[in-house]
């Protein structure tokens, strides 16, 4: 039989939640509060208004045990303005990151291997240049790590959107 | 016709049957109070701390099932609220404390007497609600009531800016409401009903486990019913005190950290848990992984968050839990229940092995005769109220309780000074009861300036303060895991608490004795007053059985004969 223990033991493991809520003025918080409450992870958070109602979708990516995600999502939908949340089964996910480079660099180089990532150069000026690329997270996780070889100022993450397929 | 913010509030309040508000007035939220002054749809009971307004109004909704209100000023008004709201959102008790807010203009700078109010009740209200424009008043009013009472209960904080409570508006106020985004599941899934019926009708050893929803949803006669027509024995939570009524023969008593030994034993025992609006408090499982080792466990909660969050669950129903025990009698009779006498047998032996008692091996009183004694002059006449420490175990493990809503207590926070404002708000909203409020030299400190309030509005308290010059149960924690190092938990200096409630215009004793008890207890009833009676206790007496911090609930501490710890 299983017992407590089991159910606490369980595997850690990342989840992407997405969950719409009605717009109104304290619901972010209302959101992460409930998360440094509860001691429960975020790893992403991004939100905007879903077009033409009057709601918005927050797409959380966290980290937790079979339990701990259980009760993300019961709590989540405990929280009176949500509408609904959605634990992502199937899904495409996409990260965008802005990168800002030093000029002086060969920028064919770059540019073969932002094309790579499925991205492109942005803006040039006379002594930066800014590249971006979008893909699902892991890719642009790679992204970042083969890009430090071009020395880079800032490096600026969206934060993950996903859709079910 | 257009009216004030203020004037909104009071119509509001009126249409929700509100008959008493407790509260306390301030700059920010005058213009409601000068509604309040002119208005005569409901009392208002001045405190005198907004502690108190709070848990008055907590102990008026415990006691009668309504709507607790309370009025509070923004800044330290609500800041002194909070402690209340905590209180009343761990115990799920309907609430919905007003209170005033800086005007808009103000917001953010700074003000005097401004606080980030919402943010700060966030984590400990049910919902709350900034009103930032005057037209959304009415339909926020509504909801704060309607969101409060439905689903899992708890209290809702709703903080008005001074200028909207000035400014004009048309009160519409809806008939109806929907909420699209709250719509609580109140009615239990029939195939799951129908799968625990089954699990209870194939398990040799099957477990009532009463909690407070069981209070909460009125249907303690529904589970007495149940228990009744099937033999099934049945063991209480803290919160669920007086569902199963005292006398019942098949109750096994209260289980948990100071539960008894019998009823800890049953909950180790079992081979099917039936968890009737309890949600597995640490002080109900003691150690996770050896609790209900044996057994599959049914679930019933109108919160699907406590589905699954500390235990697993082999059968889980999402429902008010009325509904469902309602659905469970009409079902019943399809399923055959085996004879659970011999498993019941087992559980009254141990009763009969390890009783729930107390030796009289001094020359002080032994608290838990005080409790008793009350529980015997006083009976089904008393609402008992208690603050937080050894007095209120002692008050949930001896008093005979023996219908709901008699048991008023701070279970899920814990507060210290709950017990005389609670027990106040108790006796406005049960007149013919008499109030008791259990309580100990420390916690009576705490709201003590409350006395005064129920002098104030003729609404009697008697407090029985067990006097043992500590702080008793951190002292017993001491002495049990502190090699008896007793850290700040002496109360030598003490005030003269019969004078200290004479003072404000209550009447006190001070009993050493038996038959001063007695004579005490009659006295202050009758007398119609609120009531100090300092019970000069056992100082070293310590509640048990106790399960120890991260032990398994039959590793009990167990009370021996002349074991003075």
């Amino acid at each position: 039989m299983k017992s407590a223990q089991d159910f606490y033991n369980t595997a850690e493991k990342r989840e992407i939640i997405s969950v719409i809520v009605q717009n109104e003025d304290s619901v972010l918080s209302r959101i992460s509060n409930l998360f440094s409450a509860r001691g429960y992870n975020i790893d992403s958070l991004t939100v905007a208004p879903v077009p033409n109602s009057e709601y918005s979708r927050f797409t959380i990516v966290t980290v937790g045990s079979a339990r701990t995600i259980d009760q993300i999502v019961k709590q989540l939908n405990k929280l009176i303005p949500v509408l609904k949340v959605i634990e992502h089964k199937n899904c495409i996910e996409k990260d965008t990151v802005l990168v800002k480079l030093p000029i002086g660099q060969n920028l064919s180089d770059i540019e073969v291997i932002v094309k790579a990532y499925n991205g492109s150069i942005q803006h040039i000026t006379d002594d930066a240049i800014i590249i971006s690329a979008t893909n699902d997270p892991k890719r642009i996780m790679d992204f970042i790590k083969v890009i430090q070889a071009f020395h880079p100022i800032e490096i600026v993450r969206s934060g993950v959107v996903s859709i079910e397929r | 016709m257009r009216i004030t913010g203020a004037k909104m509030v009071i119509k509001a309040l009126a249409i929700e049957n509100t008959e008493v508000v407790f509260g306390y007035p301030g700059g920010a939220i005058m213009n409601v109070y000068d509604e309040i002054y002119k208005q005569k749809d409901f009392q208002h009971i001045l405190t005198k701390h907004e502690q108190g307004a709070v848990h008055a109004a907590d102990g008026y909704a415990r006691a009668t099932g309504k709507v607790g209100v309370c009025i509070v000023t923004s800044g330290p008004g609500f800041t002194n609220a909070v402690t209340g709201l905590a209180t009343a959102y761990m115990d799920s008790i309907p609430m919905v404390c007003i209170s005033g807010q800086v005007p808009n203009a103000i917001i953010g700078t700074d003000g005097f007497q401004e606080i980030d109010a919402v943010g700060i009740s966030r984590p400990c209200t049910k919902h709350n609600f900034l009103v930032t424009t005057i037209e959304e008043l009415p339909r926020v009013l509504k909801e704060a009531f309607y969101i409060a009472s439905s689903g899992r209960p708890g209290p809702v904080h709703v903080d008005i800016p001074k200028d909207i409570t000035a400014e004009l508006g048309i009160f519409n106020y809806p008939t109806e409401i929907n909420i699209s985004t709250y719509k609580p599941t109140v009615k239990g899934n029939v195939r799951q009903i129908k799968k625990a019926l089954e699990e209870i009708a194939n398990s040799k050893r099957p477990l009532l486990y009463i909690g407070g929803g069981a209070i909460l949803s009125n249907c303690s006669y529904e589970i007495r019913e149940f228990a009744k027509a099937t033999g099934i024995p049945a063991v209480e939570t803290l919160m669920a005190r007086g569902a199963m009524g005292s006398e019942n023969p098949l109750l096994c008593g209260m289980l948990g950290m100071h539960g008894e030994y019998a009823a800890n034993m049953a909950m180790h025992e079992t081979d099917c848990i039936i968890s009737l609006g309890a949600r597995f408090d640490d002080r109900v499982t003691g150690r996770l992984d050896k609790f209900g080792k044996h057994a599959k466990i049914i679930h019933v909660d109108i919160d699907p968050a406590n589905i699954g969050k500390i235990v697993h669950i082999n059968c889980p129903i999402v429902g008010d839990l009325k509904n469902v025990m309602t659905d469970i009698l009409a079902l019943m009779n399809e399923f055959n229940f085996g004879d659970y006498s011999s498993w019941v047998d087992t559980i009254h032996e141990n009763q009969i092995k390890e009783p729930l008692t107390y030796f009289e091996d001094s020359d002080a009183l032994k608290p838990q005769w005080v409790v008793k004694r009350t529980g015997e002059l006083l009976g089904d006449k008393a609402i008992i109220s208690t603050d937080v420490g050894q007095h209120q175990m002692w008050a949930a493990q001896f008093y005979p309780f023996n219908y709901p809503r008699q048991w008023i207590t701070s279970g899920g926070l814990g507060t210290m000074g709950y017990g005389l404002p609670a027990a106040m708000g108790v006796k406005r909203g049960c007149p013919d009861k008499i109030s008791v409020n259990f309580t100990g030299d420390g916690s009576i400190m705490m709201n003590v300036q409350e006395v005064m309030t129920c002098t104030q509005y003729q609404t009697p308290v008697v407090n029985i303060i067990l006097n043992n010059n500590y702080l008793g149960m951190v002292r017993q924690w001491q002495t049990f895991f502190y090699e008896d190092r007793l850290s700040e938990t002496i109360l030598e200096m003490q005030p003269n608490f019969k004078m200290l409630c004479e003072s404000m215009g209550g009447i006190g004793y001070r009993v050493t004795t038996k038959e001063e008890f007695d004579k005490a207890l009659e006295d202050a009833v009758a007398s119609n007053k609120t009531a100090f009676i300092e019970v000069m206790v056992d100082r070293r007496e310590n509640v048990l059985p106790m399960v120890p911090n991260g032990h398994a609930l039959n590793e009990m501490y167990l009370l021996k004969e002349g074991d003075r710890r």
